[in-house]
């Protein structure tokens, strides 16, 4: 793995906000130093590299700090364009359909499966439960569109999409072992299903992806110090 | 204009998410046809073009659908030549795209708490907190990313004068309708130059709704929930 000069990165290991940016470097075959911070107590360079938001992920490349996920993701795609797979496609409404759907998975799955964690009555868990199997059912008709029959939404191999959504895995297992609650179910979410399987046995997945304890493990402690704490809060 | 392009844009005349793809279509000198379209009767197009949000803005580029704006912009500026809307430099593009997710943050959702999401005078208090707030963010913002030039893309309006610039009409409309002056020539003066600037872009005349027209919008919105809120029960 090239070993880059001058780059840092600042995160959680759990968080798939920074789990996605360490797909992305990973694919790139870029090394660099990874900071696990503490989000009960941010340290000096946290809060000065993201004094905007004090959140992770925080690239820092050469000294300047690069914040919010998805820019980072491109930055490292811009950045690194002649080294390693592209992970975003050329085309510009591939590009578009991608950027689409990486948001959707943020602003509409994200925030509903946090949902079903932090739901203090058994009516708005059910409720959680039932926007992120609609946001399922909307990513699963995406995957047929994109992939067009092929292993991955990018393709051949893995890309933007496919790291944004596969991020967020792991948090499925903490949700089926804490919950019993199954997000991508294969007789609901078949091609989703087959994706899972298939994103998990990527190298990608394998050397970034922490083991699903871990993120059981930290949800237990948020649960005993922040009720109620928000996606923002939770996990960067 | 490169002939041969047909470029649809479904939308509504106050939306800033629509205004800020006119601007980015103005900047790049492209002709399309404008539809704008009534939020409480959708049309047929706008629900098989975005049957995920089934919201505007949609950009249709030769029968095929691009959804939410500030993705179109960033189509718009890949799919066209013409000005660029984001610079070369990828530190350049991470910094825009990082202010522009500010500004639908914390912006826009401390202006749309103060008309419409705060139910409360303390909410409201605090949507007025973030909205001073955020422009004061944003001045510095604009010191770093301007670099002495007129917008936040340098010499020329990039994707954060627009996705600023496309709330300009809401921010007065805001001041006029609470009576305050949330921009300050003291406190925020290179917001203030920038405001001025980009308001007499020809660009920005065809593209933002005229404050009064905000002010009605906005007051007869609060209208209707004011009047949802007294008919429904335990609300």
């Amino acid at each position: 793995m090239a070993r880059e000069g001058g780059l840092r990165l600042l995160g959680l290991t759990v968080s798939p906000f920074v789990v996605r940016v360490r797909m992305a470097l990973q694919l790139k075959g870029i090394g660099y130093e990874y900071i696990e911070q503490d989000l009960f107590t941010k340290g000096e360079l946290l809060l000065v590299s993201n004094r905007v938001h004090k959140k992770v992920p925080v690239l820092i490349h050469d000294g300047k700090p690069v914040c919010e996920s998805l820019a980072i993701v491109h930055y490292v795609d811009e950045v690194w364009a002649a080294t390693g797979p592209s992970i975003l496609p050329a085309d510009p409404y591939e590009r578009a359909d991608a950027r689409f759907w990486a948001a959707y998975a943020d602003s509409k799955l994200l925030p509903a499966w946090v949902g079903i964690m932090w739901a203090a009555t058994e009516e708005e868990k059910a409720e959680k439960v039932g926007d992120t199997l609609t946001a399922i059912g909307h990513l699963e008709e995406a995957f047929g569109k994109c992939s067009k029959g092929k292993p991955f939404f990018a393709g051949d191999s893995v890309g933007y999409l496919d790291l944004v959504l596969g991020s967020q895995l792991l948090w499925f297992e903490a949700l089926r072992k804490m919950f019993g609650v199954v997000v991508i179910e294969e007789g609901k979410a078949p091609l989703l299903s087959a994706w899972v399987k298939r994103f998990g046995q990527t190298d990608t997945a394998k050397e970034v992806v922490p083991d699903v304890d871990i993120a059981v493990q930290y949800l237990k402690k948020l649960q005993s110090h922040r009720p109620g704490s928000t996606v923002a809060q939770l996990l960067s | 204009m490169a002939g041969g392009d047909d470029l649809k844009l479904l939308g509504t005349w106050a939306s800033p998410f629509a205004i800020r793809v006119k601007l980015a279509l103005a900047v790049k000198g492209l002709s399309y046809e404008y539809a704008e379209e009534d939020l409480a009767s959708k049309s047929e197009l706008l629900l098989t073009s975005n049957p995920v949000h089934k919201k505007i803005p949609v950009l249709i580029h030769n029968g095929m659908p691009v959804c939410e704006s500030n993705v179109i912009v960033e189509y718009i500026d890949e799919a066209f030549a013409g000005p660029s809307i984001l610079s070369d430099d990828p530190y350049e593009r991470a910094t825009a795209r990082f202010w522009a997710a500010y500004v639908d943050d914390k912006l826009l959702a401390s202006w749309a708490t103060i008309l419409f999401r705060g139910k409360t005078e303390e909410e409201k208090s605090e949507g007025k907190k973030a909205l001073l707030a955020a422009l004061d963010t944003l001045e510095g913002a604009l010191a770093k990313c301007s670099d002495g030039k007129g917008f936040f893309g340098g010499d020329s309006v990039g994707l954060v004068d627009m996705v600023l610039g496309s709330q300009l009409s809401w921010l007065k409309a805001t001041e006029v309708i609470t009576g305050e002056e949330f921009f300050d020539g003291e406190k925020t003066p290179l917001l203030s130059a920038w405001m001025a600037r980009f308001s007499e872009l020809d660009a920005a005349k065809a593209a933002l709704p005229d404050v009064d027209s905000v002010v009605e919008f906005a007051k007869m919105r609060q209208a209707r929930m004011a009047a949802a809120a007294a008919t429904t029960p335990n609300s």
